[in-house]
């Protein structure tokens, strides 16, 4: 442990509140949180002196010193260990994955451990795990995945995944204050959107884990989705209220558990939905959400729920290869048209 | 070598055509671009030229049947190659590709499974039931949600005209069935939508994509007699169904009628019949110098130029005039496009070759899209003037009456009545009352008037 990065200069705390983007608003969300409790602290490669790959803790370390911000090897699986070991000790554990594809690399501590010591032991571990996901920026196959899917089917962790400056900071703090695991997927195209900058309340607010979100209101049919594909939905809806189709557009933000109610009054208002992922298709949290629907709200579909979602294939690095595998707002207007004319 | 045959794409919005006619029988010759079979699509009739010459060697679907486009629907074997005698006429147990919606949907749904028929070719199904083709399940058994609505109201859903994919009863069309009244004697209230959160809706009836009211409620199916002859609507006759009460229930119509006198216009056509047709080859009829008149109308007054979307008035750049020619089985409206850019010659040519092609089927589907105006003409067939409905997405329609010698009360220069004999039309224009104020509506037609009237016209 003897090299160091020097610090060239000290961080400025940020703002309460005030105008953000996505990834200020993570920022603050942490930074709040670390000042309210001191069992939070920040764990992760390069998270310290470095600020993290994205930026996510930068000025933490100034602030609260090494202690509560800790550079780690590059070992997800000691990341991970190390979290769930605190968490068990009274301490509330932030930790990063530079890039969310290398979850796998602490995929039984997290499925195997964190996820069952409850149900286990009656011991929560109460830790938040974090991370850049998603594909879209041209980061090729090994830093664009998104990973949901691997952990819908491990029961005990929560997942979420914000779309918005408001419910990326308010989820942040939610998760570190949740008494259980939490997966907490950042995607790093929205990090810096200008279109995601907004003005946050100065007020030390959280949003609700296991909550959706209607985006935009609509009658004719739905779009289930979220992160960065929220937008995508949006583009779309905009793009059909012209034609006359009124899209409504949710906004899930927790993956697991979904909000089911919120999910089946949408789709029961418009009886036809469509689920949009970044995500593989097949095995993706689209097919999940199809045959909750199916069991569910299917005296209420006036159409089958459709799949838009990315190809089976690894996020390909050539850039027309990637907009080729990602659902475009294209795609999802025809997705959204073939089903309105069904 | 063999090559496929796919039913084509014919036009953009177009996803499935209705082979009404092989014009090969399997075993046959035929040479490249030669018609090989004709189909009928929303939008137009065409007959189909073969991409390669060949010997026709199997024919997948019969006529009559409906299929998605670049669904292959025959193969060609190349020069010289010997048929092998399939054809779909022969084979009815064929199930490679969906089976073909029966002519007729059996009136009560009939138990057959959703599920696609098996990817190998199967032996003759057992029960002619089971192989019920997705179009029919459709049309049967339409969703979950409409089965559940129709039972809440008694309502028998094949009783329905559907407007969704291959005829489906969707359920806008059942909603707006039984909010019209005509459903048997129901006894709830409409179909409440069950937790439907409240703020973003606020009755049953704003289900509706158009918030008028339904104007036209379907009666209930008469049965057919001892004798009567029943007989399946045909594709183009369907679309006329649907497009002419779709558009009762979304326009505001109102009809304005203009007695104009057309002598002058006339006296231009007796003077250049002759010179006109050596000149140009096409007859000089009266309707050029209408388009003429109307497109100056349309330019003046662009409001009858526009399309209504959501909340917004789209004014047309390109004035596209539509005219309505009539079939022995139909109507199309085959379009003159940038009707303003031609001349009288250039219009009598247009509209004569439009109609001569409409008449023949060769009209393409560019041809019949795109209207931004319409002109129909029942005049010819006698009628003085009728009230048309208007062209969706159109906003307008005119009507040109029979033109003939009629009895006119004129004055003189000097203040003098004097009965004088005539060549009079009446125009009536049926306008969207939604978008168009009345007083616009007589201004425009005015106008007409006064540009007929005037007979200023460079033949």
């Amino acid at each position: 442990m003897s090299t160091t990065l020097k610090k060239e200069h000290k961080s400025a705390r940020p703002e309460r509140g005030g105008q953000a983007t996505l990834v200020e608003a993570i920022r603050q969300g942490i930074w709040e949180e670390m000042e309210r409790d001191p069992s939070v602290f920040v764990i992760g490669e390069d998270v310290g002196a470095y600020g993290g790959a994205f930026k996510v803790t930068d000025g933490l370390i100034d602030q609260f010193g090494k202690e509560r911000v800790i550079d780690t090897p590059i070992s997800e699986g000691a990341i991970v260990g190390a979290a769930c070991g605190a968490a068990l000790m009274g301490m509330r554990p932030v930790a990063e994955f530079q890039f969310i594809d290398f979850i796998s690399a602490g995929f039984d501590l997290l499925t195997n451990y964190a996820a069952k010591c409850r149900y286990r032991w009656g011991a929560g571990v109460a830790a938040v795990f974090r991370g850049p996901c998603g594909s879209g920026v041209r980061s090729g196959p090994f830093h664009s995945l998104n990973a949901e899917s691997f952990f819908l089917n491990t029961a005990g962790l929560k997942i979420v995944e914000p779309s918005t400056a408001y419910d990326a900071k308010g989820l942040i703090k939610a998760a570190i204050r949740d008494p259980d695991p939490v997966l907490y997927f950042e995607h790093k195209k929205l990090y810096r959107l200008p279109r995601l900058r907004e003005e946050l309340p100065p007020d030390d607010y959280i949003v609700e884990i296991g909550k959706a979100r209607v985006a935009r209101a609509g009658r004719d049919l739905t779009i289930l989705t979220f992160g960065a594909m929220v937008l995508t939905a949006l583009d779309a809806a905009e793009e059909l209220e012209r034609e006359g189709l009124d899209v409504e557009v949710v906004d899930l933000r927790t993956l697991a558990p979904l909000d089911k109610p919120t999910i089946l009054a949408s789709v029961k208002k418009t009886n036809k939905a469509i689920v949009l992922h970044e995500a593989s298709r097949t095995g993706g949290i689209g097919g999940e959400i199809a045959a909750m629907l199916a069991e569910e709200a299917f005296e209420w579909l006036d159409a089958p729920v459709v799949r838009v979602a990315s190809i089976d294939t690894p996020v390909p690095y050539s850039p027309p290869l990637e907009d080729y595998y990602l659902p475009q707002t294209k795609d999802v207007i025809d997705a959204a048209r073939k089903l309105a004319a069904y | 070598m063999s090559t496929e045959v796919v039913m084509p794409q014919m036009g953009e919005s177009i996803a499935e055509g209705t082979i009404t006619k092989w014009l090969k029988k399997v075993g046959e010759r035929v040479e490249r671009d030669e018609p090989l079979f004709e189909i009928s699509t929303d939008k137009v009739d065409a007959e189909i030229p073969s991409p390669a010459a060949g010997t026709l060697t199997e024919v997948r679907f019969k006529e009559g049947e409906t299929v998605e486009v670049n669904t292959v629907v025959a193969v060609l074997d190349g020069d010289g190659a010997s048929p092998s005698v399939k054809s779909a006429a022969e084979e009815p147990a064929k199930v490679e590709t969906p089976p073909p919606p029966a002519p007729a949907p059996p009136p009560a749904p009939v138990e057959a499974k959703p599920a696609p028929p098996p990817p190998t070719p199967a032996p003759p199904p057992p029960a002619k039931q089971a192989d019920a083709s997705v179009e029919e399940l459709r049309r049967t058994k339409s969703s979950p949600l409409v089965r559940k609505i129709a039972q809440e109201h008694g309502v028998d859903i094949s009783q329905l005209e559907g407007t969704g994919m291959s005829g489906r009863v969707t359920k806008n069309d059942i909603l707006s069935y039984i909010e019209s009244g005509s459903g048997p004697a129901s006894t709830q209230a409409p179909p409440r939508q069950p937790e439907a959160p409240a703020s973003t809706r606020p009755a049953a009836p704003a289900q509706q994509p158009q918030p008028a009211p339904v104007e036209v409620p379907a009666p209930p199916p008469p049965k057919p007699q001892m004798g009567d002859r029943v007989e399946q609507m045909t594709v183009m006759r369907k679309k006329i169904a649907e497009h002419m009460v779709l558009s009762r229930r979304t326009s505001a119509h109102v009809t304005t009628v203009y007695e104009i006198d057309m002598t002058r216009v006339a006296k231009l056509r007796e003077q250049h019949r002759d010179s006109f047709y050596e000149r140009t080859g096409t007859k000089l009829t009266f309707m050029p110098f209408i388009f003429e008149a109307v497109n100056k109308a349309l330019r003046k007054f662009p409001i009858f130029n526009a399309q209504v979307s959501g909340e917004q008035i789209i004014y047309k750049q390109d004035i596209n005039l539509g005219m309505a020619v009539a079939l022995d089985w139909g109507l199309i409206v085959p379009v003159i496009k940038r009707a303003d850019d031609l001349s009288i010659s250039g219009l009598a040519r247009a509209a004569n070759d439009l109609a001569d092609r409409a008449r023949t089927k060769q009209l393409k589907p560019d041809e019949v899209t795109g209207g931004t105006f319409t002109i129909t003409n029942p005049g010819i067939f006698g009628g003085l003037f009728g009230t048309p409905i208007i062209n969706q997405p159109q906003l307008a329609i005119l009507g040109v009456g029979k033109i003939e010698k009629r009895p006119k009360v004129m004055t003189s220069p000097d203040g003098d009545d004097f009965l004088a004999i005539r060549w009079m039309a009446y125009f009536a224009l049926s306008f969207d009352h939604r978008v168009i104020d009345g007083a616009d509506a007589e201004r425009f037609l005015a106008f007409i008037k006064e540009e007929l009237e005037a007979g200023d016209f460079s033949v």
